[in-house]
């Protein structure tokens, strides 16, 4: 019998004693006997078990693991407010010349001035972008700018005599916000959306009072709407003396069209790996520098990032880490920040320019409402209705209820017989207030002639369903795996290979 | 047309038609006139991708890398060397492009790869529970005291001086918006000499080897932290863990680190990953992803993200953290790393820098004017205190092309001179020799008149 190739070996279940990839450097100084430069006692009992692989095992392990793998460079990947745009070659080559690639972060500032001046002059665009005169480039993802903002917000208030204790989220907000609004410290309260699917301005003034720090807002929302009201909303929140805080995530929409800081906001975030093209690695890397207002200025993290006028006339401009920053909120993070996000990200920004940056803006706009329209026409609506009639933004949501209530297959039956066709779902079962919801955001690097087949399977999908449900609800049938047992896997955990 | 867009003048007008609008500016009709920009942002026009190459060849000139000077810079980060293979597989699209799996039946790979770097931080950290990375080191100190705050509820970290500066910087960040008080242990001839610890201490936080590079005893702080009924935590560097006695065998109950040296670049500090591994009691207070192996409805072995109601996309404001995007690409470079190295091959490493430091070390105490900070056993770091002004040594140094270390006054007023110098594998005996000679005519040069005593 010939036995069975399994893709699902670990790199572990490979190994056999004997073998291996590494092969050290010679040992060119003298040996001194172990126990005395570590003396037993402060070592560990075996040596971990770590593989025991050669590299053509490795190589052909990870490329197998790859090819279960679907990816943004394979085909269409609609992920709602995840921003799967293309992620340029050029980027990878530049971030890996030596001069950016092993420049040491302690390295003294006279002998990184091109890498500092790279960060001040990304600071500089995106202070642009935003509307908002002062960067700091430090937190490592959007979550953690967003608590970096609901630190800043904290520490502005307090040096004004403040304690606040409540931070405002819509419903519709991600869940990154609730979840850093608790770990920053202070008290979570949801602001209802109204039927247009804004933010619902009397129950938002019910609401906000002397105690609420800060409203965090994303603009347009995570329904893929802009907020109408939102001259109104600043007027409420600053009315009572909180701060205004965008969440970046969708700032795809918008890139030279308007500006967070134009529209009263204090403090705003940007994910570099969704708007500005740092690839998402399957989980990151990615990066969330920070925009603030003058009044905000004084607390950013540290160490900020400045540019000192040369005193003689001629001489260059230097470039240096500013610590001394009293009202700092402090550090965040180790070093400068995720350096090699910011070198693809600032070249992706001089790239395109600002004709550039506002034409990619558009086009996902138009992406977006196009492939809704063509939805529309498909026929598809009657079962998955758009959350709200409007013309949207960068991307949509639709309501799956319909479908499960007629065709009798949920949104998560859709989604996993996409996967049969090769497209990856768009995002499920978010926003949490509308019903089996799905949610698609196109952007603008799609052609039209994706955007149509998108549009066809869904229809064929539909139609599929309507003769039997059952192939839907068992899909996927082609991928790498099929449906797993996701409440089997938190009931007995097995998070590492037993040995 | 960006080069980056593929919708060309007559799509649009098309796709217009379709939507039943006349022009783009119709689909912006929602935002108020009051807050558009009413002129072209202040970004250049853009250029060609070779114009763009060159601009940044250009800046990276600028910097002075590992690659133009014989470095012996660490304190957090380090020059090791990143095999071939690495680079040619984490470049593979199908790891560098995709988004978090959040479908598991076109993510196996990117999970059983998460599966993977999990047993490699279990089996070097030797606790059994690791999460699929965390941003990088000094925050996940942060994040450990998160988990420990929630653990216990008590008002008091006691960190050692020992602690990298970032992360006893990141932790005093946080503490602040947790009302909670971080009290600094001093350290006595290299270590961390505890204080007397009472009962509203949450977590005891100590770093191994510690940012002097000296090895840290794990086991007697685990064990007055459990006495005083708080965690205990430790930052670990992980390569000499292959090593040093593990915090699973030490009793320390959460371990975390900056994973930079294993197979990721320097990068002036980032990206890299931080790892976060816990004792099986921590395991549902973790922050960030998990992946766990179950079957699909075949039967046939499968990976998932799970215990996904501990994270924010579930439980929203009473998640166990607000991370979303980890480090996963990082952590796998880290993983495949780990495999090249293979169980013999780590220990090797390890020994082989072990031997180097041992001998970079004694040389350079020898010196005249140049100090061991501590006498304490190191693995590849080591403090030394010169009795010569550090940044003028430093700058003398670099004539030769060596630079000697990271200056510590800044950190350690206290050690207005010190100097940490890393030894990595890529540093040979000739580059150690190489610093020799520069510092001792860099002390030589800069020392205090003949006759003064130290």
């Amino acid at each position: 019998m010939i036995r069975e190739a399994d893709d699902t070996l670990t790199i572990f279940e490979r190994s056999k004693p004997g073998r291996r990839a590494f092969s050290p450097p010679e040992l060119d100084v003298p040996e001194r006997p172990l126990d005395e430069l570590l003396s037993p006692e402060l070592r560990r009992a075996e040596a971990p078990r770590l593989p025991e692989v050669s590299e053509p095992e490795i190589v052909r392990h990870y490329n197998r693991l790859s090819k279960r793998n679907f990816d943004l460079d394979t085909g269409f990947y609609p992920l709602g407010s995840c921003t799967m745009k293309h992620n340029p070659k050029l980027h990878e080559r530049i971030a890996a010349l030596p001069g950016h690639a092993r420049l040491h972060p302690l390295q003294d500032p006279h002998q990184a001035q091109g890498a500092l001046e790279l960060m001040w002059r990304l600071q500089e665009a995106l202070g642009e972008i935003a509307g908002l005169p002062h960067v700091s480039l430090q937190p490592s993802a959007g979550s953690q700018g967003e608590l970096a903002g609901v630190l800043l917000t904290r520490a502005y208030q307090e040096d004004r005599g403040e304690r606040r204790t409540k931070v405002l989220t819509p419903d519709t907000a991600h869940g990154t916000n609730p979840a850093t609004v608790t770990m920053g410290g202070y008290e979570v309260v949801k602001v209802r959306s109204d039927t247009e699917g804004n933010v619902d301005l009397d129950d938002l003034r019910a609401k906000a009072d002397e105690d609420v720090a800060c409203l965090m807002l994303t603009n347009p929302s995570t329904l893929g709407l802009f907020e109408t009201g939102i001259e109104e909303i600043e007027r409420i929140v600053h009315g009572v003396g909180a701060t205004l805080y965008y969440d970046g995530a969708n700032l795809n929409a918008i890139m030279g069209i308007c500006r967070p800081g134009d529209m009263g906001f204090d403090i705003v975030h940007f994910n570099l790996h969704k708007s500005f093209t740092q690839p998402h690695g399957g989980g990151g890397p990615g990066a969330g520098p920070i925009a603030v207002s003058e009044r905000i200025e004084p607390y950013l993290p540290r160490p900020q990032v400045v540019r000192r006028e040369a005193s003689t006339n001629g001489a260059e401009p230097f470039y240096e880490l500013d610590h001394d920053r009293p009202k700092s909120i402090g550090r965040l993070r180790g070093f400068q920040g995720n350096y090699g996000v910011f070198v693809r990200s600032y070249a992706y920004i001089c790239s395109l320019g600002a004709p550039g940056l506002r034409e990619a803006s558009e086009t996902a706009v138009l992406n977006a409402n196009y492939l809704l329209a063509r939805l529309r026409r498909e026929g598809v609506m009657e079962y998955v209705p758009a959350a709200y009639e409007r013309l949207c933004m960068h991307e949509f949501v639709l309501s799956g209820e319909p479908m499960r209530r007629e065709l009798h297959i949920k949104t998560l039956d859709l989604a996993k017989r996409l996967l049969d066709h090769g497209v990856h779902p768009p995002t499920v079962y978010f926003p949490l207030i509308v019903e089996e919801a799905l949610m698609v955001e196109p952007t603008e690097t799609e052609t039209k002639e994706t955007l149509d087949r998108f549009a066809e399977v869904v229809a064929e999908i539909l139609k599929e369903a309507r003769e039997d449900p059952e192939v839907a609800r068992h899909a996927p049938y082609t991928t790498p795996a099929r449906r797993l047992d996701e409440a089997g896997a938190a009931r007995r955990p097995i998070v590492r290979q037993a040995m | 047309m960006t080069r980056y867009t593929s919708v060309t003048d007559a799509d649009r007008s098309e796709m217009l038609a379709t939507i039943g609008v006349s022009s783009i500016e119709e689909l912006f009709a929602d935002i108020p006139a009051g807050v558009r920009l009413s002129r072209p942002l202040s970004l250049g026009q853009g250029s060609s991708e070779q114009e763009v190459f060159e601009e940044f060849r250009a800046l990276a000139a600028r910097n002075t890398s590992a690659e133009d000077e014989v470095s012996f810079l660490g304190g957090g980060m380090y020059d090791h060397y990143v095999p071939a293979l690495v680079d040619s597989i984490i470049l593979r699209s199908e790891f560098l492009t995709p988004y978090t799996p959040y479908q598991p039946e076109i993510s196996q790979g990117g999970l059983q790869a998460m599966f993977e770097y999990q047993t490699a931080i279990s089996e070097l950290t030797g606790l059994p529970v690791s999460n699929a990375s965390v941003y990088e080191g000094p925050s996940a100190v942060a994040a450990a005291g998160y988990v420990a705050k929630h653990t216990n509820r008590r008002k008091r970290f006691v960190v050692s001086r020992g602690v990298h500066p970032h992360a006893r910087e990141c932790l005093r960040t946080m503490a602040g918006a947790w009302d909670m008080e971080v009290v600094e242990a001093p350290l006595n001839q290299g270590t961390t000499e505890l204080p007397e610890l009472t009962d509203d201490v949450s977590a005891v936080i100590v770093q191994q080897p510690n940012f002097l590079g000296a090895v840290e005893d794990l086991e007697t702080i685990a064990k007055a932290a459990h006495e005083a009924g708080g965690l205990a935590v430790a930052a670990c560097d992980p390569l000499p863990l292959a090593l040093l006695k593990t915090p699973g065998e030490s009793g320390i109950d959460v371990a975390v680190g900056e994973g930079q040296s294993l197979g990721n670049r320097l990068d002036f500090g980032g990206p890299s990953f931080g790892f976060f591994a816990a004792t099986e009691a921590l395991m549902r207070r973790m922050p960030g992803r998990i992946a766990g192996e179950t079957k699909d409805v075949d039967g046939k072995r499968g990976f998932v993200l799970t215990l996904q109601t501990r994270e924010q996309h579930i439980r929203r404001e009473k998640a166990t953290s607000n991370i979303c995007t980890a480090q996963a690409l990082n952590a796998l470079a880290g993983v495949i790393y780990l495999s090249w190295l293979g169980r013999r091959g780590v220990v090797e490493l390890v020994e082989l820098m072990l031997q180097r430091t041992a001998y970079a070390r004694e040389r350079l105490t020898a010196l005249d004017g140049v100090f061991g900070l501590h006498d304490r056993p190191v693995v590849r770091e080591f403090a030394l205190e010169l009795d010569a002004p550090v940044q003028r040594v430093i700058a003398r140094c670099r004539e030769h092309g060596v630079n000697p270390g990271y200056p510590l006054g800044r950190d350690y007023p206290e050690h207005e001179n010190g100097l940490l110098v890393a030894i990595t594998e890529r540093r040979t005996r000739a580059d150690i020799d190489r610093l020799v000679d520069a510092l001792s005519a860099a002390v030589a040069a800069e020392k205090p008149v003949v006759g003064v005593t130290r």
